[in-house]
């Protein structure tokens, strides 16, 4: 682990990640729905004007372009807000992505309620729960921006559909380049036993500070990345539930069919323990910076921490 | 154009009617009245337009043809397996459960689909991409994609020829089967995208207007589309049911099979018409 506090939101580290892939290969394109800007693949824009497609304001097209793109053997990113990808487009990407099982990554940025300002609009917490019932389609919500970046190389080399999660907020740098990134499989970032916390995206800083709360209370936590939501880590879930009793996800997204879902689905099948699940509790946000919505979803350290220590309550 | 390949593609375009009956018949679902009102579109792309290889189906080169009114992919299959993508055997378990051929196409396991289709307006922006991509990459394919007149009202329809029109998409070329009804009646009374072909050319397509089956006007038309530097749209009007009479013309054939009696029928019918070409 890197000792650098350097913050970066990771749809930054998405537009760079494509700059370093553009002048490493020329076979994949770059497509946009009129916000290149924000989503920063207008990086990409800039460096490769003629590898760059923008669709405008036409989510539905731009995915199934991507797919057209995609059956002709090459690669392609398509990126919008994560709103207007898993939500508006989600058909488009069920059935125009995932049923013929074509190489479309799906990049979608401002996912969560970290969005802020612009409100539940713009706030998708339920991008994932859309994602995880598309059969064959891989989803990563990167961390920091060293895994973003290693998580836009992976998606270059998946067979199949991709949907990768950016944050608009900046986030701190936790990894270094030598840490280990593999899709699929959860880093456990501390070996605790008494609890287990099962978190992705930008909430992994936080679980990581409530590790440090619990420790100065004597808890010996687990935290673990979840980056890959699908296909899920199984064998590390049931490996926490069986080693730890408990288990807390937080996410920012729903609480509803999200990593919680997800991690609830393995847990109830394999190996029941208590799963307190934290994220946007089956409501909307709305208009606020997004530090006040993460304070005002209790999605803090010390919220996780608090939890934490209800899981470990409810244990038999 | 010559008269015997006229004539071929004619005797062409009604052995696929034949097998639509066919097969349709024998799954006891899928959509007749769409299927056979395109044989003649399907029959001249396949036979004697498009670049393909039934021996190298996933030719990187080659022409792409997409579905996008996937629901008639029993004209869609009839061709293939006429063309030597598959056996024709297959035809007669079309939507079993032991076959490829689905209800609407599936890429992944039929050979010689290029894309998968069924939810109306996806399959027009696939073939922009592909259209996009060919020209992008230099692989020389023309991409060519039949729609339906009342698959015009989905929004996406629209999405993707402001696309096609914006970046010039040449390679492109568009059928609408223009049979002037839908599951619910006549489109004119469901929610009509008339006039298509005003609407088409507002966004930048250069538009031809055909009787859709009419060979020699679809070689007509074609031959002009290559000489355009910008998308085409031909619009082809059709006869849903074509060359089964009770079934011509008629909404309720658009989802529905013929019961043995009906098949006969059809299909002596049709035996008639290729017999007199």
């Amino acid at each position: 682990m890197s000792a650098e506090v350097k913050k970066i939101a990771t749809r930054d580290s998405y537009g760079d990640a494509l700059v370093e892939l553009g002048h490493e290969r020329e076979d994949f394109l770059v497509l946009d729905a009129d916000l290149a800007d924000a989503t920063k693949t207008g990086k990409f824009k800039k460096a490769f004007p003629d590898r760059f497609y923008d669709c405008g304001i036409a989510e539905q097209n731009l995915i199934n372009i991507a797919c057209g793109i995609a059956s002709t053997g090459k690669r392609v990113f398509a990126s919008t807000f994560a709103m207007f990808a898993a939500g508006r487009a989600y058909e488009q990407i069920r059935n125009g992505a995932g049923y013929p099982h074509l190489n479309v990554i799906v990049a979608a940025t401002h996912a969560g309620i970290s969005v802020g300002e612009d409100g539940a609009t713009h706030q998708c917490n339920e991008d994932i729960a859309l994602m995880r019932t598309i059969p064959g389609l891989t989803i990563i919500a990167p961390a920091d921006d060293t895994q973003a970046r290693q998580a836009v190389r992976a998606a270059m080399e998946i067979e199949g559909p991709v949907y990768l999660r950016f944050s608009r907020m900046a986030s701190p740098v936790l990894f270094g380049s030598s840490d280990e990134f593999t899709v699929g499989k959860a880093q456990t970032l501390k070996q605790g036993t008494d609890v287990t916390i099962i978190t992705m995206g930008i909430l992994v800083d936080e679980a990581l500070k409530a590790y440090e709360l619990l420790k100065a209370e004597g808890i010996n936590a687990r935290i673990i990345n979840m980056h890959t939501i699908k296909p899920i880590d199984r064998e590390a879930i049931i490996k926490a539930a069986r080693e730890t009793g408990a288990i807390v996800t937080a996410e920012e997204h729903s609480i509803v069919g999200g990593l919680g879902g997800a991690v609830s689905e393995v847990v109830c099948e394999e190996y029941p323990v208590p799963v307190l699940k934290m994220g946007v509790n089956d409501c909307f946000g709305y208009s606020a910076s997004a530090d006040y919505l993460i304070d005002a979803f209790h999605l803090r350290a010390a919220d996780i921490a608090k939890k934490a220590k209800e899981a470990i309550a409810l244990k038999k | 154009m010559d008269e015997n390949l006229k004539k071929q593609l004619q005797r062409c375009a009604y052995k696929i009617r034949m097998d639509i009956i066919e097969s349709i018949h024998a799954a006891g679902s899928g959509h007749t009245g769409g299927s056979l009102s395109a044989a003649e579109i399907l029959a001249y792309l396949y036979f004697k337009e498009m670049n393909i290889d039934p021996e190298n189906p996933e030719m990187e080169n080659r022409d792409r043809f997409v579905l996008s009114k996937g629901h008639a992919a029993p004209v869609l299959y009839a061709t293939l397996a006429e063309r030597g993508f598959f056996p024709k055997e297959e035809l007669l378990k079309l939507r079993r459960p032991d076959s490829f051929l689905q209800g609407h196409p599936d890429k992944k396991h039929t050979p010689g689909v290029d894309i998968s289709s069924g939810s109306l307006g996806q399959g027009v922006s696939a073939a922009c991409g592909m259209a996009l991509s060919s020209k992008h990459f230099k692989l020389g394919a023309n991409v060519y994609a039949l729609l339906g007149d009342g698959e015009l009202e989905e929004g996406e329809v629209w999405e993707a020829a402001m696309f096609a029109g914006n970046k010039n998409l040449s390679n492109l070329t568009l059928f609408i089967d223009y049979n002037g009804l839908q599951i619910d009646g006549p489109i004119k009374e469901v929610n009509s995208a008339e006039p298509i072909d005003e609407k088409f050319r507002a966004f930048n397509f250069h538009v031809i207007s055909i009787n859709g089956n009419d060979i020699e006007e679809i070689d007509k038309a074609v031959t002009e589309a290559h000489s355009i530097d910008k998308p085409v749209a031909i619009v082809c009007h059709t006869v849903k049911g074509k060359g089964v009479s009770f079934m011509e013309n008629q909404a309720s054939w658009h989802g529905k099979a013929p019961n043995d009696e009906q098949y006969a029928a059809a299909m002596e019918e049709l035996r008639a018409a290729y017999d007199k070409i």
